[in-house]
């Protein structure tokens, strides 16, 4: 009984100094994936301090509710997560561990940016048999432009919400980003007009809003069901299917693993193109308009080396 | 055939009797009762005709309804899966998607609520009670065991052992499944339950618990019962553990987890680095704490931890800990080989507890290194069966190491170790007695998973706790269903 009064004075200490730290003047933010930490920095520039829980070379189904992430999701402001539990394996222990009231779902500090967009390949039949599905649709929506103009607007506006001081700067970088992506997006789709109608043949369901945008056409993946790998059997089959679907190319991204796309290159015939899926997947994707120029330069090499 | 004749039976009789009981039958009184039979039984053919008619009007219109509603119900359920389907190729529309999308308000107008299930099967329904359900999961899992010594005999020599400590039964046995229920209970609370399904049939409260969601300061409290954060495994359960049975020091210090009915205090540090701070005080009324009346003072088990944990770089990290647990005794009674011993007194448990997680550019999809060991120091003192003046140490650890070499596939290795110091001649035959050795395990495993939901196992285990040598093999499997809580560090 002795240690109890010991205890709760040591707390009360710790306590004491936590509310007399200086509040920095920035708002904090944590994001969960390198493309909410890109267009929040655009978005926000000195007024924000952004941390990034992963990087492009990470799965991001596949976390680790690591000690670093608590502790930095514990000193946020606002948190940027993709949602439709792409982060179902960590977030949750992440948010209850951090015991930060501020950025828990709900409140005005919890952003999920595919709560602002239509997601697409919402699974008809819920069933893990099916994979590694994802109830409320598909949920990498990074993938088309237009998807990030939408969310730019509704983030701008949640940091104009947060920190009011310094909302006419959000609203200001807001409209330029918009200007300039949209501007973009148009020299883009000029670009990519050889890709319209094309046929590939894709690692992991994580491209539709890819394809979508550009009007090519998803004839197979690489792994049988999501989130589950390829078997040399499912492989011998992809590679019957491919001749008589006129593949032009394979996509992956940074994060997996290019054995298997580069064996159906090889076996196929094709070129195994890799994508940077998010920002720093590769040297070139430095923030959110390389990322896009990169994607498309890409697949357009893929394209003329099928000839 | 015989109840049918008794009830006309029953029926005819009072006619019988109240003809035979009228006046004498005469000619004409017969003649007008049958002419009188003869007009009941045409208003009777007439009535029912006439119900016959209503009744199948009455259903073709019903039918005409249910017909109306049905085309109303499917143009409704139409109507709502073209509005989530994806719109055609946007490539050929020049146009982005609607402005109005724009608002920060959750999704399009024409996107059916936020539900987190949107099948058919729930569709145009109104919210039902359902809709606050928490989320539900179950963890089953079971193996199939075979030990060269019999398990029922399982002692760790100079170890009072808990009632749950001991090993995994022979042959097939389900593996403590469990039902897991979770939900916010409001603005403030978080609320969870798992139940504990066991082999005998029995079903234990193995967390119950509420915590806060939105104190200020990081601060978390906690009440129920639940696992106490004290070391690194203590908290986890055992469908996430590396091997199919708890490590030897948790069985002999901590009963395989401590687990029991109390409240929690956390706080979490205000730096980049992982800083934490918790104590707790429990009912205490399992082992190492236990006996009669244990909680006449409110707690029989206090405890203090601090963990503290950071990324070395985009490849590894760690968390490390220490962690004081404080408990008291009173005619706690552990059986042993030789009778049953009791002691009364206070156990002060420390442990170390280390972990340190390594993935080619932190990506734990293809392979990744978990490295985990913990040390564990016991002091007792107090009134051991008749010595008065008693006071032990004992010391136990394990380390392990899991290696996943390919994705589905990981092999692991564990070397556990207990040390209990001889007392003497005063203790022979005692659970105490630690008859000369240091008892000592080791485990080699490999597990390959069908999905994050489903596991297998195969695990050898060379025990060396007896004098005799015992050689120990698993096969278990471990899925999960429904819901499944993310997974701790």
């Amino acid at each position: 009984m002795r240690k109890i009064p010991i205890v709760t004075f040591l707390f009360a200490v710790f306590a004491l100094g936590a509310t007399s730290l200086p509040a920095s003047a920035k708002v904090n933010v944590f994001a969960c994936e390198p493309e909410w930490a890109a267009l929040t920095t655009a978005l926000g520039g000195e007024d924000v301090e952004v941390f990034t829980a992963t990087t492009a070379r990470q799965d991001p189904h596949q976390i680790q509710a690591r000690p670093a992430l608590i502790s930095r999701l514990r000193g946020a402001d606002l948190a940027v997560c993709t949602g439709a539990e792409l982060e179902i394996g960590w977030m949750p222990v992440l948010l209850r561990q951090s015991s930060n009231a501020k950025v828990q779902p709900g409140a005005p500090g919890y952003f999920e940016a595919t709560q602002q967009v239509k997601l697409l390949e919402v699974p008809t039949r819920l069933d893990r048999a099916e994979g590694d599905i994802h109830p409320q649709g598909n949920p990498h929506i990074q993938g088309d432009p237009r998807n990030m103009q939408i969310i730019a607007a509704a983030l701008a506006k949640r940091l104009a919400a947060i920190d009011p001081a310094h909302a006419a700067g959000y609203t200001e970088r807001g409209k330029a980003f918009d200007e300039k992506l949209a501007q973009a997006i148009q020299g883009w789709q000029k670009e990519a007009t050889p890709l319209k109608g094309v046929n590939v043949v894709i690692y992991h369901k994580e491209w539709i809003y890819l394809t979508n945008w550009l009007g090519m056409h998803e004839v197979g993946t690489i792994e049988p069901k999501p989130g589950v790998p390829p078997g040399s059997a499912y492989l011998a089959q992809l590679l019957e299917e491919i001749p008589q679907k006129n593949v032009k190319m394979v996509i992956y991204s940074a994060y997996q693993d290019p054995r298997a796309p580069e064996f159906i290159s090889a076996k196929a015939k094709i070129p195994a193109v890799m994508l940077p899926f998010t920002v720093g997947g590769t040297e070139a994707s430095r923030d959110l308009f390389d990322l896009y120029e990169d994607t498309i330069k890409r697949l357009l090499a893929g394209v003329a080396a099928h000839g | 055939m015989d109840r049918c004749f008794f009830k006309m039976a029953a029926l005819g009789l009072p006619v019988v009797i109240g003809a035979i009981s009228a006046k004498p039958a005469a000619a004409d009184d017969l003649a007008d009762m049958r002419q009188e039979i003869q007009s009941l039984r045409q208003q009777y053919d007439s009535a029912l005709q006439r119900l016959q008619k209503d009744y199948e009007t009455k259903l073709q219109q019903m039918e005409k309804r249910v017909k109306a509603a049905e085309a109303k119900a499917q143009a409704a359920q139409d109507a709502a899966a073209a509005a989530r389907t994806p719109p055609p190729a946007l490539a050929q529309a020049e146009a982005p998607l609607p402005a109005g999308s724009a608002a920060p308000s959750p999704a399009p107008a024409a996107a059916p609520a936020p539900a987190p299930v949107p099948v058919a099967s729930g569709g145009g329904t109104p919210a039902s009670a359902g809709a606050f359900n928490p989320a539900i999961g179950a963890v089953l899992m079971g193996q199939t065991t075979a030990q060269t010594r019999n398990p029922n005999d399982f002692r760790i020599p100079g170890f009072a052992l808990g009632d749950n400590a001991g090993q995994l039964p022979r042959g097939f046995a389900i593996n403590e499944s469990e039902v897991n229920l979770s939900a916010n209970v409001d603005q403030a609370l978080y609320g969870n339950l798992t139940l504990a399904f066991e082999r005998n049939n029995t079903v234990g409260v193995e967390e119950g618990f509420i915590q806060t969601t939105s104190l200020p300061y990081g601060l978390t409290v906690k009440g129920g019962r639940f696992f106490s954060g004290i070391g690194y495994l203590n908290e986890q359960h055992a469908h996430t553990w590396d091997f199919a049975d708890p490590a030897l020091p948790y069985q002999a210090f901590l009963n395989t987890q401590y687990d029991d009915d109390g409240v929690q205090l956390r706080w979490l540090a205000p730096t980049d680095r992982f800083l934490e701070f918790g104590t707790e005080a429990f009912r205490g009324d399992f082992f190492p704490a236990g006996g009669t009346d244990n909680h006449n003072s409110g707690a029989g088990a206090w405890s203090a931890f601090v963990h503290t944990g950071d990324d070395i770089d985009e490849s590894a990290s760690y968390r490390v800990g220490l962690s004081h647990l404080w408990t008291t005794a009173k005619n706690r009674s552990t059986s042993g080989l030789a009778g049953t011993d009791v002691f009364s007194g206070t156990d002060h448990t420390y442990i170390a507890d280390a972990v340190y997680k390594w993935a080619p550019n932190g990506n734990f999809v293809e392979r990744y290194l978990k490295l985990q060991a913990e040390f564990f120091l016991r002091q007792e003192q107090g009134v051991f069966n008749a010595s008065p003046h008693f006071a032990n140490t004992q010391t136990g650890f394990y380390a392990q190491g899991v290696y996943q070499f390919m994705p589905q596939w990981r092999v692991g290795l564990r070397y556990d170790q207990v040390h209990a110091n001889s007392l003497g001649r005063g203790f022979a035959g005692t659970t105490l007695d630690n008859l000369g050795a240091t008892p000592r395990r080791y485990s080699s495993m490999i597990d390959y998973s069908t999905s994050e939901f489903g596991r297998f196992r195969l695990q050898y285990d060379l025990n060396q706790l007896r004098p005799q040598t015992d050689h120990e093999f698993i096969f278990q499997y471990i899925v999960s269903l429904g819901a499944h809580g993310a997974h701790q560090y």
